[in-house]
């Protein structure tokens, strides 16, 4: 089941998807040369499921992603300015330089933020959707989590409860073969993780997560039938994921060759080579579309580099608690 | 005024808070028509049905996790776990979700959500059901801790704490019974302050939780032999109210801390060193700050050896005692 995007959706998404791989290598290109501290965790090469997840929501829908938030709260609505003034740890950041590149959050656009501790963001996604049925509306709540957190037994706990208790929750997992270092096939005890869905008696797919048409007609189903049915939805999105775990990541636990076949599947390839096949783009156009979008970026970022408007001491401590102070 | 239970003053700071706001929602395992395990919650589930009071599956990480969530989008979950011990599964959920978030998303969530749960041991129920893991929880900014001994103050803090826009670590202790006379009618008390139980000149007694009734039969019995005990009963942990220990500590001259929690690396630590990294306080010092805690063992389930694993009136008052050397 897919659908085919008319011209104009197939831009949007594909300015979607070049955009976010555009950060991520500027991001990596920061980190690099030090003008970024701390750590990151890329997405490249899964950016058809962030852009097939939010995009085909209600604006008011939920997220709560991962550590590797990056495309998630950029296709959620996050500006590029605001993101990279959190990477950066600007006072005008997402969340003022306190959360950083693990804790993208954007409450503006429905965007519950991330548990870095992966697995434990799906319990927290489950109770935003207990909040939601109980007051009523007829929004959801997508809760990203990868083949790695899918071990955590908290997943288990969290399916069982919104099964239970029928929660309006998507739980998205993108399934980009790697945990860390640690590949699917020797870590995971199902070969699809969508499988388990039936031990909760949660209705559950596997797609093609490198097609964004793909991605975006199953979120669309799943959403439609989680508000008709009132029941949770479990769906798998196969990727993979070309950049490293994090940054300093040497992927001596994978082929080259391995990656190279990955690269052929390239979501921003298929998504480009099918609209060209439709004359919805030409090369050209491609070419200034990721130009245009690398200007756009690399001049945000030049201006941001900069800046060091930083919270002081004292200002971070008064977020300790929402009565202010830190004790 | 009226004479309430501590299990029953809890209960009614429940009932109050949840008619007064539909948001406030009991969660926790068999918190419905069993009533608890303690028989805390009893009758909530037949008054406020379902939608303030969720009986959740045997999921301490989960079903605190989906409280933490629930509060970021504006319910005001009061979590029951039903022994304290369990705590070590609510870990994840509370110290690195609801005790990081506020200041994670800087202020754009907030999480106000009580976590109660009962410690200590007294019950027969073995080492892993009757720990006190305050400390726990002392140790993260991001929470606040109270720990009420006195059906008064349990019903005061927990109304309090229900109201705090923070994750609040509500401690209680298993002697439900205990009963207090109560006033009437809508009060509250606020969080962060310590209650002086009994006036004294001689020794600062500092401690919480059930303890509070221990230090208060040691100074009675030190009343006999002249020692005049003030007592301090801290009821919050987090945050402590300092200024109340070091007033009382420069009077006296002298200070016991006492609780039930082993005491290496324990709480009482943290009270003695506020009172002596206060200049003041320490010049005012005339002995030795001195600790009476529980033995570092876990619990056994003998009967008798339980016994001597918590701070007993005689240990306290031996404690107060070697202050004086000259009484000794």
């Amino acid at each position: 089941m897919s659908i085919a995007f008319n011209r104009e959706q197939g831009l949007k998404s594909l300015t979607l998807m070049i955009r976010s791989r555009l950060f991520e290598k500027k991001i990596e290109a920061l980190f690099s040369s030090h003008e970024m501290h701390g750590t990151t965790h890329l997405a490249i090469g899964q950016e058809a499921v962030h852009a097939g997840v939010s995009p085909a929501l209600d604006p008011e829908d939920w997220i709560l992603t991962t550590h590797r938030c990056h495309g998630h709260t950029l296709a959620k609505g996050a500006s590029v300015e605001a993101m990279l003034s959190e990477f950066f740890g600007l006072s005008q950041g997402l969340s003022k330089g306190l959360g950083g590149s693990m804790h993208l959050v954007d409450l503006e656009h429905h965007n519950g933020g991330t548990s870095a501790v992966v697995g434990s963001g799906v319990a927290i996604a489950t109770g935003m959707a207990l909040q939601l049925k109980r007051t009523g509306s007829h929004n959801l709540v997508v809760a990203f989590f990868g083949d790695g957190a899918s071990s955590r037994g908290i997943i288990h706990e969290a399916m069982n409860m919104a099964s239970i208790w029928n929660l309006p929750v998507l739980f998205l997992c993108e399934h980009n073969l790697y945990g860390m270092s640690s590949c699917a096939t020797n870590m995971v005890s199902v070969e699809s993780i969508a499988s388990r869905g039936a031990s909760y008696s949660i209705e559950s797919r596997t797609v093609d997560g490198n097609d964004v048409e793909v991605v975006y007609a199953a979120v669309q189903e799943a959403a439609q039938y989680i508000r008709e049915e009132s029941r949770p939805y479990l769906l798998e999105t196969r990727t993979y994921r070309l950049s490293g775990h994090s940054k300093n990541d040497i992927r001596n636990y994978r082929t080259r060759e391995e990656e190279a076949a990955w690269s052929q599947r390239d979501p921003l390839k298929i998504l480009k080579e099918r609209m060209i096949a439709r004359g919805h783009l030409s090369e050209d156009d491609y070419n200034l579309l990721e130009k245009h979008e690398q200007k756009s970026l690399d001049k945000i970022a030049e201006s941001l580099a900069k800046q060091k408007r930083y919270l002081s001491f004292e200002e971070a401590s008064s977020y300790v608690y929402a009565t202010g102070g830190s004790r | 005024m009226k004479k309430l239970s501590y299990r029953e003053a809890i209960r009614e700071a429940m009932i109050e808070e949840m008619a007064r706001d539909e948001q406030v929602v009991i969660i926790g395992e068999d918190v419905g028509c069993y009533g608890g395990c303690f028989k805390v919650t009893t009758g909530l589930l037949e008054r406020f049905g379902t939608h303030q009071v969720i009986e959740t599956p045997v999921s301490e990480e989960g079903l605190v996790g989906v409280a933490v969530g629930a509060a970021m989008l504006g319910m005001r979950p009061v979590v029951e776990i039903m022994y304290g011990d369990f705590s070590t599964l609510a870990a994840d959920p509370l110290i690195n979700h609801a005790a990081k978030t506020h200041f994670m998303t800087a202020g754009q969530f907030s999480v106000p959500l009580v976590y109660r749960t009962p410690m200590g041991s007294g019950t027969g129920a073995a080492a892993q059901h009757t720990q006190s893991l305050e400390a726990l929880f002392t140790n993260i900014p991001g929470l606040k801790v109270v720990y009420p001994a006195t059906p008064i103050d349990a019903k005061g803090l927990l109304k309090s704490a229900i109201r705090d826009p923070d994750p609040v670590i509500f401690l209680e202790h298993k002697v439900y019974g205990t009963e207090s006379v109560i006033p009437e009618g809508e009060f509250t008390i606020p969080l962060g302050l310590a209650d002086i139980k009994r006036q004294g000149k001689d020794v600062s007694i500092i401690t919480y939780g059930k303890t509070v009734f221990t230090v208060l039969k040691a100074a009675a019995i030190l009343e006999d032999t002249e020692v005049s005990v003030e007592i301090i009963d801290l009821r919050s942990l987090r945050p402590l109210d300092t200024p109340t220990i070091l007033e009382s500590v420069r009077k006296t001259g002298r200070a016991v801390v006492v609780h039930e929690a082993p005491q290496f690396g324990g709480f009482a630590g943290e009270v003695v060193a506020q009172i002596v990294g206060d200049e003041e306080t320490f010049r005012a010092l005339k002995a030795p700050v001195a600790r009476v805690c529980g033995k570092e063992m876990p619990t056994p389930f003998n009967k008798d050896l339980e016994r001597q694993l918590p701070p007993s009136p005689q240990a306290i008052i031996e404690a107060v005692l070697a202050l004086f050397p000259s009484a000794v």
